[in-house]
């Protein structure tokens, strides 16, 4: 009883924590340099498949049997992803931010298509299974397993962490923030707005990328659903309850929230009746979504920020 | 090769037009890109569906597959969504507005959809529903393609919507007002334009115009509650290259991309209908982006 427990609670904060790894990639963008991007999904879906393709053995109807071990298939993931940011920032960012916005959204739009369509690429609706596990070795003793596993992935986050407060800290880190405070002035001291925003948000993509290939490796499977807007749309609540701007917000956004959900849905699936789940499954969004809102409205600072100035 | 893909593509565009006019004003006049825009569209299609359960049945106007109800439901369905808009500008949009972010407010719309959305598939579950389910029989019209009443009937709709509307814009003064206010607030107020005015006719002609196109959407295919976000891209798209702020290059965009679309379906594979306003959206940003009708950011 008592092992079940730990092995749950390993398994729920390393998923939490993945959520973490893409909040702190949403921070960078958002929390630090302004930019809004609503297809966190899409970049997160690219990471998972880019890693998942690389690394899994070889099948008939789908490109693939590269065999790459999995930590090369993590940092493909994370480069190939803040290529495609890139590449988003790059023909979006010297137009309005509402710009980026819809491209954003529209990339997860297409990156579903692909995922669901291409089935030479991704496998299709039924997307690609097998993917090597760390630690598979282990996996007979499940909480042992369990823990490894977290242990890779708490270790991730935190080199990921570590990595955004030093880059925050930096001057270029500085500059992102003077963009962001006062646009002119930046500009006036020399610095290009565009080449600036497009690294950050380009590194920032990676960020999710990486999640996104962690996350593939840590269930083994993964299928277009994975990536739907309820996604993109969680990690947004994740780093405006945790306060945006702060990695240490971020973090303990994704985890508190993700708590939230995961409590929801487990007492709606007690308490509702078996033909309204999905309709308890909406409401669940309804209330994620009015919080974000008035949370916008009421406390924009979030919850878990340091306080500044 | 049947031509038929051609009218299914200025069917869809007329839509999607019909729903980039609110996009497009909502972006001029209010400065944000809303993406709560799609389920202006989807709880206008349920709020017409909801009215037209209450005034029960009664027999559709040959050879239309709906009667009088459905055009009762209409208007009170407009009318309805654009208090929806209303409300939500009230409680929402109007206060972060205040705040001069206008991201913020983007963010906001982003959250509000979610909601939205998952508050009609909490009310009337997602499956799809129809206003009627008589099969129509399609008339030809020469060149191999054909065409049912109820297509003919859309089609004159979205005409008249679309004239009245770049007439209100052009002759009369509080379309007058709008578009000065979309070139420069500040001057606006100063020659004493009324803002809140403005605003609440921004808002009620693009919730009205997206819940006539909802309830298009309704009549040709189905109702859904994800039918709004399945268009928001479209719209979008149709938006930007027809140039924000521009009635006419809305309906223009949103015709390119419904025949854009129409054409991908035909010759490409239907499965990737989706991704064509993507495609167009990228080339426009790349090339050209104020447009067709747009003028250059300062």
């Amino acid at each position: 009883m008592i092992v079940d427990l730990m092995g749950y609670g390993a398994f729920f904060l390393s998923t939490a924590l993945i959520f973490a790894l893409i909040t702190l990639g949403l921070n960078l963008q958002w929390g630090l340099t302004g930019l809004f991007n609503v297809g966190i999904s899409g970049f997160v879906a690219i990471g998972a498949y880019a890693s998942a393709i690389l690394t899994t053995p070889e099948t008939v109807d789908r490109i693939g049997g590269f065999g790459w071990p999995i930590g090369l298939g993590w940092i493909a993931a994370a480069v190939i992803t803040a290529g495609a940011a890139a590449f988003t920032g790059y023909a979006t960012l010297r137009l309005k931010a509402d710009y980026l916005a819809i491209t954003t959204f529209g990339v997860a739009v297409v990156v579903q298509l692909v995922a669901l369509n291409a089935q030479g690429l991704t496998g299709g609706p039924f997307g690609v299974a097998f993917i090597p596990r760390p630690f598979a070795g282990v996996q007979a003793e499940p909480v042992l397993f369990n823990f490894a596993n977290l242990a890779v992935i708490a270790g991730v986050t935190l080199a990921v962490y570590l990595g955004l407060e030093r880059l925050s800290r930096s001057p270029w880190g500085r500059v992102l923030r003077a963009l962001r405070e006062d646009e002119r002035a930046a500009i006036a001291l020399g610095k290009s707005a565009r080449s600036y925003r497009i690294q950050a948000f380009a590194v920032g993509g990676g960020v999710m990328g990486l999640a996104g290939a962690v996350q593939a490796h840590f269930i083994g499977f993964i299928a277009p659903d994975n990536y739907l807007p309820t996604l993109t749309f969680q990690v947004w609540a994740m780093l405006m309850v945790g306060g945006s701007g702060s990695n240490r917000g971020a973090v303990l956004g994704a985890i508190v929230v993700w708590a939230i959900w995961v409590g929801a849905g487990a007492f709606s699936a007690a308490v509702v009746p078996g033909d309204w789940q999905a309709r308890a499954a909406s409401l669940q969004i309804v209330a994620i979504g009015v919080m974000l809102c008035l949370i916008l409205l009421w406390r924009p600072q979030g919850f878990f920020a340091p306080r500044r100035r | 090769m049947s031509l038929q893909f051609l009218l299914d593509g200025v069917l869809s565009g007329s839509m999607i037009g019909l729903g980039a006019i609110g996009v497009t004003l909502t972006y001029s006049i209010l400065r944000f890109s809303n993406f709560a825009h799609g389920d202006f569209m989807a709880w206008g299609a349920y709020a017409a569906l909801a009215v037209v359960g209450a005034l029960g049945g009664s027999t559709a106007l040959k050879p239309l597959s709906f009667g009088l109800p459905l055009l009762v439901a209409l208007v009170v369905a407009m009318g309805l969504t654009a208090l929806l808009a209303l409300a939500l500008d009230w409680a929402l949009f109007a206060r972060l507005r205040a705040r001069g972010q206008s991201i913020i407010v983007v963010m906001a719309s982003f959250g509000a959809s979610m909601a939205l959305r998952s508050l009609l598939e909490f009310i009337f579950t997602s499956r799809p529903t129809y206003f009627s389910r008589a099969i129509q029989m399609a008339q030809p019209v020469g060149l191999g393609i054909k065409i049912t009443a109820d297509q003919v009937a859309l089609l004159i709709t979205t005409m008249v919507l679309v004239t009245a509307m770049a007439l209100f814009l052009a002759r009369s003064q509080r379309g007058r007002e709008m578009r000065a206010y979309s070139q420069n607030p500040a001057l606006a107020q100063v020659v004493g334009i009324d803002v809140s005015k403005v605003v609440r006719t921004t808002w009620i002609i693009g919730a009205a115009l997206a819940c006539a196109a909802g309830v298009m959407v309704g009549v040709l295919v189905q109702i859904r509650p994800l039918m709004g976000l399945s268009l928001l891209l479209p719209m979008f798209a149709a938006a930007i290259l027809g140039g924000i702020g521009s009635v006419t290059g809305a309906v223009l965009g949103g015709l390119i991309i419904g025949l854009s679309e129409a054409a991908a379906v035909q010759f490409i594979g239907g499965e990737w209908r989706a991704a064509v306003s993507f495609v167009i959206l990228m080339a426009v940003l790349l090339v050209r982006p104020m447009g067709l009708f747009g003028v250059a950011e300062r």
